[in-house]
């Protein structure tokens, strides 16, 4: 049965089907191309990318927790220079759709990345306005609608691809920071980042993590994401990247139905480095025993 | 050129060897063909809560017969480490690897030192390193893997507690033999390493540490695992080093400790 469509659209830009990666767990897939064949995925989404080098946080930066994990990595990346120069023709030889993740501690710091890559042959940019684990800026735009808004329309006057504003769930009302950003022009919102977690080692009477807190992912998040991008939906009429704890194809479906075009898997990838593929051929395996021909179909089936 | 695999292992044999150590041998297909001394695997447990691979040391490697030997500590209670204590013959566990840069080997009369659990690399390192060389092991009491390590090379130990060997730590334990060498090959606790980084300095030797630290990937991607180093890294462009990837083996001048 060749005849099952997994191709999706998001804002302009035709994925051949809509699973990709999460920021930060896939690097810029040099990594990881050795067991996955990029060209199969919908996209590769890059780790954050700043326009200097960040240090990132002191170790330890990661912990295990039942059903996921905290990370504090801090964002740190080589900086644009780097990434323009070795990440990106590095990606530009697989088939697949190139979407940058771009963070920075002052609007200033987002705007030159934004500039930087205007001319760069990437396809989208994932803007991180909800990283948890840096002091200044990240999720500090991302906590407040008005931020919210701001930050999007000064990103959008100067970029030349389309924009995703990736959304924090570190909030009271995600539906409020959706519209802010759909307002100020946003072509495209993802969700969730990870939600601020902390975990304390008993017998050493200390935190885990050298930052104190991290960002929690994992299956353990699946359900309050599912709900999140639900709401989104429900909230706004852009196309949205649907994201957390997704380990498996029932997980990428579920959040499908509840209205997500694409999704991105993270965690999944330390825990089998051929997780996305899985993922791709587990969909189509739905797809073919429920008879669905277009992926279209499931989006946001569920009401 | 694939250089890591991800496999279902068979486990052949496993065995307690001392309190919460155990003596695992696996068979693999392809991982132990490729596999160096200094390198590591990850292993994932079935439990589904617990997400993330455990880093383990290379501690015997039979590239024809296609068999790992791991020897690791049980942590504690409800860890991923003691799920794996309760496997026998027969059963199957998901690895990957072989993970790292492993040591390189060199010429010069070495000195080969472990301490506590970081004592089970040494061995296949002592099998490999074609020169002169002592292994110095460090414990805090009970002593494991001694008679593996005296099939290969002359070796000294020292505890914590003096039950065995020179009491006292690695250095004692040189010290107290007057043993002498080039350069230093080792694997332990942070303060040991940084201890002999500073014995190197002070005597003119070559180091070289293996380091640990709390992984995710395994791989290389998701910057979990880094050292401080001396040097803007090549791959990161900062001060930073991967542990799974560029190390976990590193000149000790390299690294901050
Ligand atoms: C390169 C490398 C090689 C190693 N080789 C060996 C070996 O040969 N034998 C051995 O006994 N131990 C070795 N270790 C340490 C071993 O990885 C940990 O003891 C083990 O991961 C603990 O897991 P757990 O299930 O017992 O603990 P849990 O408490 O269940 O672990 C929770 C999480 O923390 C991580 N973690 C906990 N302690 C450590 C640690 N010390 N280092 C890294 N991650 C940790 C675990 O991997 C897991 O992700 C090595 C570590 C590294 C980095
Ligand atoms: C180690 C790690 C690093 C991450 N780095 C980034 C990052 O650089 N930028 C970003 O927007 N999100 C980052 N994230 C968040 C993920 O992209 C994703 O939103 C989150 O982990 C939820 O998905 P998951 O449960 O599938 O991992 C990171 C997550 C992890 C676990
Ligand atoms: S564990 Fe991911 S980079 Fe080392």
């Amino acid at each position: 049965m060749g005849d099952i469509k997994t191709s999706v659209n998001l804002c302009g830009v035709e994925l051949k089907n809509p699973v990709m990666t999460a920021s930060g767990t896939f690097g810029s897939g040099a990594e990881y191309c050795e067991f996955t064949d990029l060209s199969k995925l919908g996209a590769v989404v890059t780790k954050g990318v700043a326009n200097i080098p960040w240090e990132g946080n002191p170790t330890p930066r990661v912990a295990e927790v039942y059903g996921g994990m905290l990370n504090a990595v801090g964002l740190q990346n080589p900086g644009i220079d780097v990434f323009c120069e070795r990440d990106i023709p590095f990606l530009r030889q697989y088939d697949t759709k190139i979407i940058v993740n771009v963070c920075g501690k002052s609007t200033q710091d987002y705007l030159e990345v934004v500039e930087r890559l205007s001319d760069e042959p990437v396809d989208m940019l994932e803007i991180n306005i909800s990283c948890p684990n840096v002091k200044e800026g990240g999720i500090a735009f991302g906590q407040d609608p008005k931020l919210v808004e701001a930050i999007t329309s000064d990103i959008k006057k100067i970029a030349k691809q389309p924009v995703i504003m990736k959304l924090s769930p570190n909030v009271t009302d995600i539906t409020e920071m959706a519209r802010a950003a759909e307002a100020a022009g946003a072509d495209c919102l993802s969700l969730i980042n990870t939600l601020t977690g902390m975990k304390i080692d008993i017998n050493r009477r200390s935190f885990v993590l050298a930052n104190k807190t991290g960002g929690m992912s994992g299956p353990a998040i699946h359900p309050i994401a599912v709900r999140m991008v639900y709401q989104v939906a429900q909230a706004v009429k852009l196309p949205l990247i649907g994201m957390g704890g997704i380990l498996t194809a029932e997980d990428a479906i579920e959040m499908i139905l509840a209205g997500a075009t694409a999704v991105s898997v993270g965690t999944a990838n330390f825990i089998d480095p051929r997780a996305t593929e899985k993922i791709i051929d587990g969909i189509k395996a739905y797809m073919r025993k429920y008879q669905v021909k277009d992926i279209k179909e499931l989006i946001g089936a569920v009401r | 050129m694939k250089a890591k695999f991800e496999e279902m292992a068979v486990v052949l044999s496993q065995k307690k060897i001392a309190a919460d150590i155990y003596d695992l041998t696996i068979q693999t297909k392809d991982i132990a063909a490729h596999a160096k001394a200094g390198q590591f695997l990850s292993l994932y447990c079935k439990d589904g809560t617990k997400l993330l691979p455990r880093p383990i040391s290379l501690c015997e490697i039979d590239r024809t017969k296609g068999t790992l030997r791991l020897v690791y500590r049980v942590t504690g209670e409800n860890t991923g480490t003691e799920e794996f204590s309760r496997m026998a013959a027969g059963d199957t566990i998901r690895v990957l690897g072989p993970l790292g840069n492993g040591f390189a080997l060199g010429e010069k009369k070495a000195f080969l030192i472990g301490g506590g659990i970081g004592i089970p690399p040494m061995l296949q390192l002592a099998k490999e390193l074609n020169c002169e060389k002592t292994a110095v092991l460090g414990y805090r009491d009970e002593v494991f893997l001694l008679d593996d390590f005296k099939e290969v090379c002359s070796t000294v130990i020292a505890t914590e507690d003096g039950s065995a060997g020179t009491k006292g730590n690695v250095i004692d334990a040189i010290k107290a033999h007057n043993l002498e060498a080039d350069v230093i090959y080792a694997c332990g606790p942070t303060p040991m390493l940084r201890a002999l980084k500073a014995y190197a300095q002070e005597n003119d030797m070559e180091c070289y540490i293996s380091m640990e630290e709390r992984m995710a990937c395994g791989i290389g991607a998701c910057l979990a695992c880094v050292c401080k180093t001396k040097e803007k890294d090549h791959h990161t462009n900062v001060h930073n080093k991967r542990i799974c990837k560029e190390g976990p083996v590193f000149d000790a001048k390299e690294v901050e400790l």
